[in-house]
């Protein structure tokens, strides 16, 4: 284990105020918007109003003659373009030919002051050439034409995927008992409090610097470099604290460029912050996603056989989506043992803000219906849905069917931890009419495996710089989003150093002033930025300990309470200070670098890139409900979460990523909703967004949210740092399955799609088939299915069916690299 | 769709002589802005912060003449003669205010966006009301959206806060109970 200790922790584990609370609760942490520079001027984007058409042409001479405007760009200036994955770069900074979505950004002015700016944008005259718009997937999967874009797997699909490990419809044949689902998990947005924000700028320093609320300075980096013409060695992306990403932060976007270019073109400092609507159409945000699910279980209950197929609504561009697409089938695996898995993903392109990661990326839409699914298997057995989850838990170490490598596994002591709490076992299905109790347990990755361009370089590094006075300073490029990386980084730097957690000064965020962390997303910043930051530190303590001259073996040195001294005579020792200055005096400057790049995934065919992680989190939750049956109202009388967190670096910190992670939930479950309808015909008819302001998305506000009772699981994970793992996304998986579970315990009938408002409640209430859902799942032509049969079946991780890819490295490293 | 113009607002001064967290402030400003405007782009007291700019996310709160006001729906006219209380006012010299200590204890500030207009708030219902329960705190904080806590730890700090306001100690951050396990040891 990385970092391994055998003294009690000096910083770990301890209740302490974070390193950056003080900025936080003054007021004086600055923000991507709190920035302005003298001589700074406004940028405001002109945005499309129709949801699909060509450009035909652009009028900006009434803008250009507003007084106050500097410059007017459109697409011209943008011909190339980008995106956050390879394989999808298909955006352009502003619209060039064509608009996919209602608030696509097809013009932008530059101002020297903001309304005027807005003002202008307002008189640019674009003429369209409307196109049919495509709505929804069903509609994206009948029209193959005209194509939103002119790439991916044929008409309105942009990724469609098929595998088959083991064979499942054989598996289902002979099982005791199968079962047939459909389920609908609607889309839903981050809504972070901060609106985006960049600020560009020439900077003495010869480099274009780009200040950006942004969960992923390194891909901006790299985007600007590619769009901008300019070498990313004369690029710098700051990414100051964010006021919320959630994932709404983490793909490169057309307003960070465009700043940067307005920039380059007026030679003065360019800034935009968006308006709250505009955030909305960044989106982003969960993909609506369509499931149907067939499972075959043997008479105890034990999964034979499960299939499950997804229909994603990616709205307009690709953003994460491939990776999105991979996600919504990749993760069914590593909770229960499952025999046989056949997994079939499609995402569309529709007229709508493009679709991307948000907490739990992918994972939260099939970690529903699962969870719910199972729930109805159990209730036809006549089993406990709580012991069914203990029984069928997958066991530590084991290679599941889709060739995931999971070590150590926290769900039994979840699961058992939240029935102990609640009273489930003399509660559970004895409430009485009205009153119900679910329960739902998940798992999540900590960091994926594998970079999102292919490199064998780092997935975070880390640098320290040790000064005489005793202060340490750590570099690092994480971004701090709000989650706390900044004080897991200064955390794990004062426990190996042995000293004040305050004593540890980060610096993070800046492209130029520390190494490459590739961002704050799938949970990778602890455990990737951790193991890198021990690494360091340990060099550190290795220098310090080797000039320290006390005269004793090195084994026998330790370090705490910022001294450095005999283990074995703890009063004969020096300060940390000055055990610093006799290593400078002794080998020069003492700076040190850590890094860390994953462990190589055991799978080998082409898709088995998105699912290995270093280590696997592990959640249960059980939920409380009153229904009202007259109303359908739903309240949330309690929730019991479990969270296998590996080692807690800080429990306040990780209770508050537990129950932020609850709440979040809770919105998604019960009203949150990415929605869009069309303007009647005197308006257009086009497709807009149903409700883009924070007042009519309907989020949890402080008298909706109900009591969390918050039980961590340690079970130190090898590969984290000091054994820890994730807890930013984990813990909101279990809680809409476990919430719908509740329901049908309250009032037995079945709401299987989310959000579960009221309306579906009665509608459920009402029906002969005591039910709410979707009970088809639309013609989809798969590609030929990968197959690729489970370790215990005979595979090698290869399909048998598609060129072994482990003898080829060089046609990976082309395919992942194509942009 | 034909897009409407908008109109130009007045471009007329405005002198706006007021009192900013108890120190007097006097300037001309664009008479078409905010209180929110004034004082993040022309006092750059940024510390009050923007979330939707249409009075629904409370990120913007400040105390006008002893009431709770969203300034970014204070119109600057209005403000002439007027004493604003923002989050940099809570401090007193190097002291944290007990909410802002409280705040830092408790994990109640994660990104710490929301936080300006939560202590402006807490303090605003605090100097009403120092006993206030936990109903009362989550009644009052209900214009406050966070999106990063589920306000639960920022309940706790607010009540922490008026224990210390009432000279009764602190309660130590509630932590999460820890058990130890793993899935084929259990």
């Amino acid at each position: 284990m990385a970092g391994s200790d055998p003294r009690p922790f000096n910083v770990l584990g301890k209740p302490l105020r974070r390193v950056d609370a003080l900025g936080k609760v003054t007021g004086d942490t600055r923000f991507a918007d709190d920035f302005a520079m003298p001589g700074m001027l406004y940028l405001k984007l002109s945005r499309s109003t129709v949801p699909h058409a060509r450009i035909a042409a652009i009028d900006v001479s009434r803008a250009l003659a507003v007084d106050g405007v500097r410059a007017v760009l459109t697409g011209k200036d943008f011909p190339v373009p980008f995106g956050i994955l390879p394989v999808s770069q298909d955006e352009h900074a502003l619209c060039l030919d064509k608009v996919r979505f209602v608030g696509d950004p097809v013009a932008a002015v530059v101002a020297t002051e903001e309304l005027i700016a807005e003002e202008a944008a307002a008189l640019i005259g674009v003429t369209y050439e409307p196109l049919t718009t495509i709505a929804s997937p069903e509609e994206a999967l009948r029209v193959p034409e005209p194509r939103i874009h002119d790439y991916g797997d044929g008409g309105n699909v942009h990724k469609a995927v098929a595998f088959d490990f083991g064979d499942v419809p054989a598996a289902l044949a002979s099982a005791h008992l199968v079962v047939e689902d459909w389920f609908f998990y609607q889309g839903n947005t981050h809504l972070a409090l901060e609106q985006h924000a960049a600020l560009a700028y020439l900077g003495t320093d010869e480099r274009l610097t780009i200040v950006s609320s942004t969960q992923t300075p390194h891909y901006v980096h790299r985007a600007a470099a590619k769009v901008l013409g300019v070498p990313a060695s004369r690029i710098r992306v700051i990414a100051p604290p964010q006021g919320g990403g959630f994932g709404g932060k983490t793909d490169p976007f057309n307003h960070e460029i465009v700043a940067a270019k307005a920039a380059m073109i007026t030679g003065r400092p360019v800034k935009i912050a968006l308006t709250r609507e505009e955030v909305f159409y960044c989106h982003r945000g969960r993909h609506p996603v369509l499931m149907h699910m067939r499972t075959g279980v043997d008479r105890a209950g034990h999964i034979v056989g499960h299939s499950i197929e997804t229909l994603l609504d990616g709205g307009a561009y690709g953003s994460y989506g491939v990776a999105s697409t991979f996600y919504t089938g990749a993760l069914e695996t590593v909770t229960y043992r499952i025999d046989r898995y056949r997994f079939r993903g499609c995402r569309t392109f529709t007229n709508k803000p493009p679709c991307g990661p948000k907490r739990g990326h992918g994972t939260p839409q099939p970690r529903f219906g699962l969870e719910v699914h199972i729930d109805k298997i159990c209730e036809k057995l006549g089993l406990d849905p709580a012991q069914w989850r203990i029984d069928n838990a997958l066991a530590e170490g084991s290679l599941t069917a889709n060739w995931l490598k999971v070590r150590t596994i926290g769900l039994v002591p979840c699961v058992e931890a939240v029935v102990a709490a609640s009273g489930w076992k003399e509660r559970f299905r004895k409430l009485g009419r009205g009153r119900g109790l679910g329960i739902a347990a998940s798992s999540y990755l900590c960091g994926a495996g594998l970079p999102i361009y292919w490199n064998e370089m780092p997935h975070s590094g880390v640098q320290l710089l040790l000064d005489r006075s005793g202060s340490v300073t750590a570099f690092c490029g994480a971004a701090e989003v709000g989650q706390g990386s900044d004080n897991v980084l200064a955390a794990l730097v004062a426990e190996v150093l042995g000293i004040d957690i305050l004593d540890v000064k980060v610096v993070t965020g800046d492209t130029a002033l520390g190494p490459v962390d590739l961002g704050s997303y799938s949970s990778r910043v602890t455990l990737m930025m951790g193991n890198a930051a021990v690494e360091a530190a340990q060099r550190a303590r290795d220098r310090l300990a080797d000039a320290a001259g006390l005269g004793i073996p090195l084994e026998r040195i330790a370090f705490g309470g910022s001294r450095v001294f005999d283990a074995s005579d703890p009063e004969k020792g020096i300060s940390f200070a000055e055990a610093v200055q006799r290593a400078e005096a002794k080998g020069g400057t003492v700076g040190t670098i850590g890094s860390y790049r994953p462990p190589k995934a055991p799978g080998h065919y082409k898709g088995a890139g998105v699912g290995p992680s270093p280590s696997y989190s592990y959640s249960a939750a059980v939920i409380e409900v009153a229904v009202e049956e007259s109303t359908g109202i739903v309240r949330v009388e309690k929730v019991w979460i479990a969270h296998d967190i590996g080692r807690a670096i800080n429990p306040v910190l990780v209770r508050g990523q537990v129950e932020g992670s609850v709440y979040m939930a809770l919105g998604e479950a019960l009203m949150e909703e990415q929605a869009f309808r069309r303007l009647p015909p005197r308006l257009s008819g086009a497709l807009v967004h149903q409700t883009p302001s924070m007042l009519e998305y309907k989020s949890l506000a402080t008298l909706d949210m109900p009591a969390v009772e918050t039980i961590l699981i340690e079970n130190p994970e090898p590969n984290g740092p000091f054994g820890a793992k994730e807890v930013g996304q984990g813990p909101l998986l279990p809680v809409p399955p476990a919430l719908a579970n509740a329901v049908y315990d309250a009032v037995r009938v079945r709401v299987d799609e989310v959000p579960i408002t009221p309306e579906k409640v009665l509608a459920a209430l009402r029906s002969s088939s005591a039910r709410f859902g979707p009970s088809k799942f639309p013609a989809v032509s798969w590609p030929e299915a990968l197959i690729v049969p489970p370790p215990w079946e005979g595979g090698d991780g290869n399909a048998i069916n598609e060129p072994k890819r482990r003898e080829r490295p060089e046609r990976r490293r082309a395919e992942v690299a194509k942009p | 769709m034909d897009l409407v113009p908008l109109t130009t607002p007045s471009r007329e001064k405005l002198r706006l002589a007021f009192t900013v967290n108890g120190e007097p402030r006097d300037l001309v400003v664009e008479s078409y802005k905010t209180l929110l405007e004034v004082l993040r782009e022309d006092l750059g007291l940024t510390g009050t912060k923007h979330g939707c700019e249409l009075g629904e996310c409370g990120a913007c709160a400040v105390i006008l003449d002893g009431e709770l006001v969203l300034s970014c729906l204070v119109a600057a006219v209005e403000c002439p003669g007027r004493s604003a209380t923002t989050v940099e006012g809570l401090r007193q010299g190097p002291e944290l205010h007990p909410l802002q200590q409280c705040f830092a204890d408790h994990g109640a500030a994660q990104c710490g966006y929301c936080t300006p207009g939560m202590l402006v708030a807490a303090k605003w219902l605090l100097d009403r009301n120092p006993r206030a329960t936990r109903g009362e705190i989550a009644e009052a904080l209900s214009g406050q959206i966070c999106r990063c806590t589920g306000y639960l730890q920022i309940f706790d700090a607010v009540e922490a806060a008026g224990r210390t306001l009432r000279g009764e100690p602190a309660p130590a951050p509630l932590l999460p109970s820890v058990h130890r396990g793993s899935t084929n040891g259990r």
